[in-house]
């Protein structure tokens, strides 16, 4: 008994398979100890998230048994963990972006306004579904929260107008609205900039020196090497081993997570670029709710050459991809390829110019779900030979497009049952190579490439790497557009930082550390003062 | 009581709305005693209109709120204008007979809201199902219990209309609120206590969540499927009141499909008003005020008799122009998607 008491949770022999078949967990074993920050470290689709659904009473394991505070639970809904002190901070965030922050904080425990609280009375909880919310007091215990714990927000917001950083903030106020001391963060840094994670980190510092005990979830080596007290390697749903932070480094940690050695930077050879393939100039353009997103942005990508464009999501990038893609008419500037204009131009205008696009939201504009794998190759193409025939190419030619996609298969080794299965059945990596693979067989002039590694295993990014610097050197110009720092260092010629939907810099990957590429990115310019450019 | 929900767009609208209503009273004031009374009469039989639209509009909003579709609402009225009819017929007690038609109404919708939330069919397949059975067994039970095609027995102890005798006298406000039915009064009332229960009170707050986003209210540990059943049921429960008003507040007898199209309606009415309580009112009220007009046209200008079809289009014509054109209507984000808990695999 006294053995137990000392975690505050334990998961024994965990497994779990969805319907489908679909094994997520096998047999897994995890102690948690209180006051640890405990990392549960693996590639995506490795079961973390799924594991701690389950602690979160979200998901019901199959086999095996789940303690809290030495008691053996059995959590039907999130209502069970979350009486015991769980908290969780889901990677997509649970959040409803048309209430106010009081609003989604107080969702499920909602106060009554004093005098008329009735809970206490048996079926008070029923009448009392119906009484006013103090909506006063809760947005009070929020300020309250939020100064004490260095989490400043407004209560009276909707999630709509707040940053990702900001939202984010509201989640973790709303464990701490919920009394929670085990906090699970699923995946917190994935949407944050360097800046912010560094803030996050103090945050859960201060957490675990009040008592507080937190896992976090992460497929980023940095991350738990830097929080973690411990951390536990899954794959493929079971789990590897549990290392203290101490006893590893990020080389064991990454071989334990794939299963083999990694490299970690990928070679590349110096290259003179050719002549200019991408030219943008003055580009002005407005999203959806006419606000200017692009303010005046000139650049250029020559032929075998990467041009990388690093910046936290939202500040012009998804509007910029769009107008170069065609998806989105640019409100002034011009923009050639190859010296023709294809400003304003439809898509297909733009694709016929050889441009290739790899979106930034796969399942948005990539792919499409509930196709085949043949169907998906054939998009975008398909009104064309060697997809089309007959008359004014009016009908799919299902052969060609059959032997077309059996190459590409096997040429980016796209692991699938058959390629006549639907889309959907492949792994988020599988998907994103044959989108890759899909608008690279076009022979492009010029790939835009954005954020090609998001959601990506170690292996399937470390294929995608390879295939965008064999481009570069084939004399392809290359625009990557990445919310990774590391990725745009390790594959950019050139890095153009884009900040408030300008290009505030441009640097070659030697000349800017880390740190000095996350201030621009924050929209810190000290730098550049220093050297006596005015940027705005 | 804090009303920082009220933003000082929605302030202006109410005080555009009534400064319209106090100006339309002083114009009416100075109009012949002959035009107050027809304005009196306008505004009544447009209360009068609007009332089971209203009623079934606001059902429908609470089902939507929580995600579910529920284009049912013609059967649920139905049914709900055949039971308060007969139970009132049987019982000779018209409040039974409300009490019934919410009762029945409340039981028809959670029919669907079975097969919607437990067992995660389709909306509009099930709502039709809802449609076809309602419409079919209240034409069958018409015949069984009254033995009569087409249409039952008179009720004869239907819904007394609340008398203001002190204002019989004023050529404008006599014709227009002298005698009117507390259906139409509660009607005023439920719109209020609805916009209440749906932004002020944790159902509601549940409510709108569970059609935003179930998987938050999920991760908040409250129950969607309960959440959103329950939606379901007080959409029955308010258009099977809406039904009844039809047989035994406005009429008194039950007839074969006598809603006749009412609940499409209403549920036109829902979205033009934008899925809010008080919006429902507005766009209920438009829509009663139109058929309204088409009865004074066909009492006050007979000339103009023969396009009388082509009057009744109207409202529904207009109903198509400000959806498609003046009006964008903002759904809840998980409308009609059923709530998995384990999509994987």
């Amino acid at each position: 008994m006294s053995m137990s008491m000392e975690y505050v949770v334990e998961l024994e022999n965990i497994t779990k398979t969805f319907p489908g078949g679909v094994q997520a967990n096998k047999d897994v074993t995890l102690r948690i100890q209180k006051g640890e920050v405990i990392g549960l470290l693996g590639e995506n689709g490795a079961g973390k998230s799924t594991l701690m659904n389950m602690l979160y009473g979200l998901l019901q394991p199959d086999s095996g048994k789940i303690i809290i505070n030495g008691e053996e639970v059995n959590l039907k809904s999130p209502q069970d963990a979350i009486v015991r002190g769980v908290g969780m901070v889901h990677q997509h965030f649970k959040l409803i972006p048309v209430l106010t922050v009081t609003e989604n904080v107080v969702l499920g425990l909602e106060p009554i306004l004093k005098k008329m609280d009735v809970r206490s009375i048996p079926g008070g909880r029923t009448i009392g579904a119906v009484l006013p919310i103090d909506f006063g007091t809760a947005a009070k215990r929020i300020t309250k929260i939020g100064d004490e714990n260095g989490l400043p927000v407004n209560p009276n917001s909707k999630i709509q107008d707040l940053s990702v950083g900001l939202q984010q903030r509201v989640e973790i106020i709303k464990m701490l609205y919920r009394e929670a001391d085990i906090l699970i963060l699923d995946e917190p840094t994935s949407v944050l900039t360097p800046h912010e994670v560094d803030e996050l980190f103090v945050t859960l510092k201060e957490f675990v020196k009040a008592g507080k005990t937190i896992i976090l979830i992460t497929h980023k080596l940095r991350e738990s090497m830097a929080l973690c007290d411990r951390i536990c390697v899954l794959r493929d749903g079971a789990l590897v081993g549990t290392v203290a932070r101490d006893d590893t480094s990020p080389q064991d940690l990454a071989q334990m997570m794939v299963g083999r050695p990694v490299v970690f930077t990928t070679e590349k050879e110096p290259k003179t670029p050719g002549e200019v393939i991408l030219s943008v100039q003055d580009l002005h353009v407005l999203d959806n709710r006419k606000l200017e997103k692009v303010k005046g942005i000139d650049f250029e990508v020559h032929a075998g050459e990467i041009f990388g464009i690093a910046g936290v999501q939202g500040n012009g990038q998804t509007e910029l991809i769009e107008a170069l893609a065609g998806l989105r008419k640019p409100k002034s500037g011009i923009i050639t390829v190859d010296n023709i204009r294809i400003s304003g131009k439809r898509p297909r205008f733009v694709r016929e110019a050889k441009v290739s696009h790899i979106p930034e939201d796969r399942h948005k504009r990539g792919i499409i779900l509930p196709f085949t794998i043949e169907e998906n190759i054939a998009l975008g193409n398909h009104y064309r030979p060697p997809f089309a025939g007959g008359p004014l190419n009016a009908v799919l030619d299902l052969d060609t497009t059959h032997s077309i996609t059996e190459n590409l298969v096997e040429q980016y080794s796209i692991k699938l049952s058959s390629t006549e299965a639907l889309a959907s059945t492949l792994s988020g990596g599988n998907q994103q190579k044959v989108v890759v693979a899909r608008e690279l067989s076009t022979k492009p002039r010029l790939v835009i490439a954005a954020q090609p590694t998001r959601g990506l295993d170690v292996g399937a990014t470390e294929y995608i790497h390879e295939v965008l610097i064999a481009l570069r050197d084939s004399g392809v110009a290359v625009l990557l557009i990445s919310a990774e720092l590391d990725e745009i260092q390790n594959l950019a010629d050139r890095i153009g930082v884009i900040y408030d939907g300008q290009i505030v810099a441009v640097k070659s990957p030697g000349e800017a550390t880390q740190t000095e590429l996350g201030l621009l990115m924050a929209g810190h310019t000290d730098e550049a003062s220093e050297e006596g450019v005015a940027i705005s | 009581m804090n009303w920082r929900l009220i933003n000082w767009q929605s302030q202006y609208r109410t005080l555009a709305v009534l400064a319209s209503i106090v100006i339309g009273l002083i114009a009416i004031n100075f109009m012949p005693v002959e035009q107050q009374a027809i304005a009196g009469w306008l505004v009544a039989t447009t209360l009068q209109m609007a009332t089971p639209l209203v009623l079934a509009g606001l059902g429908g909003m609470y089902s939507e709120r929580g995600g579910i579709v529920n284009i049912g609402l013609e059967g649920i009225m139905l049914m709900g204008a055949f039971t308060g009819a007969a139970v009132a017929y049987y019982a000779k007690d018209p409040w039974l007979g409300l009490l019934g038609a919410v009762m029945v109404g409340g039981l028809f919708a959670s029919i669907h809201g079975v097969a919607c939330v437990k067992y995660k069919g389709n909306h509009i397949v099930s709502g039709t199902g809802i449609i076809l059975f309602g419409t079919g067994l209240s034409t069958l039970l018409l015949e069984l219990v009254w033995h009569q095609k087409g249409q039952g027995e008179p009720v004869t102890n239907t819904v007394p209309d609340l008398m203001f005798p002190a204002l019989l006298d004023h050529p404008f406000l006599g014709p227009a609120f002298s005698v009117i039915s507390p259906i139409v009064l509660f009607m005023f009332i439920i719109t209020g206590v609805s916009w209440f229960v749906l932004f002020r009170t944790p159902f509601g707050l549940r409510l709108r969540a569970a059609g935003e986003d179930p998987s938050t209210l999920d991760s908040a540990g409250v129950s969607v499927q309960w959440t959103r059943f329950i939606g379901v049921v007080i959409s029955g429960c308010l258009a099977g009141l809406g039904g009844a008003y039809l047989s035994i507040g406005f009429g008194s007898a039950f007839a074969k499909e006598m809603t006749s199209g009412r609940g499409f309606i209403s549920l036109a009415a829902m979205i033009f008003g934008n899925w809010t309580p008080f919006g429902v009112l507005a766009a209920g009220l438009f829509f009663g005020f139109l058929i309204s007009m088409n009865y004074f046209i066909q009492i006050y200008f007979p000339i103009l008799l023969p396009f009388a079809n082509f009057i009744a289009m109207l409202p529904y014509v207009l109903v198509i122009i400000a959806l498609g054109l003046i009006r964008k209507s903002v759904p809840p984000k998980a409308i009609a998607i059923p709530y998995e808990k384990e999509k994987k695999g």
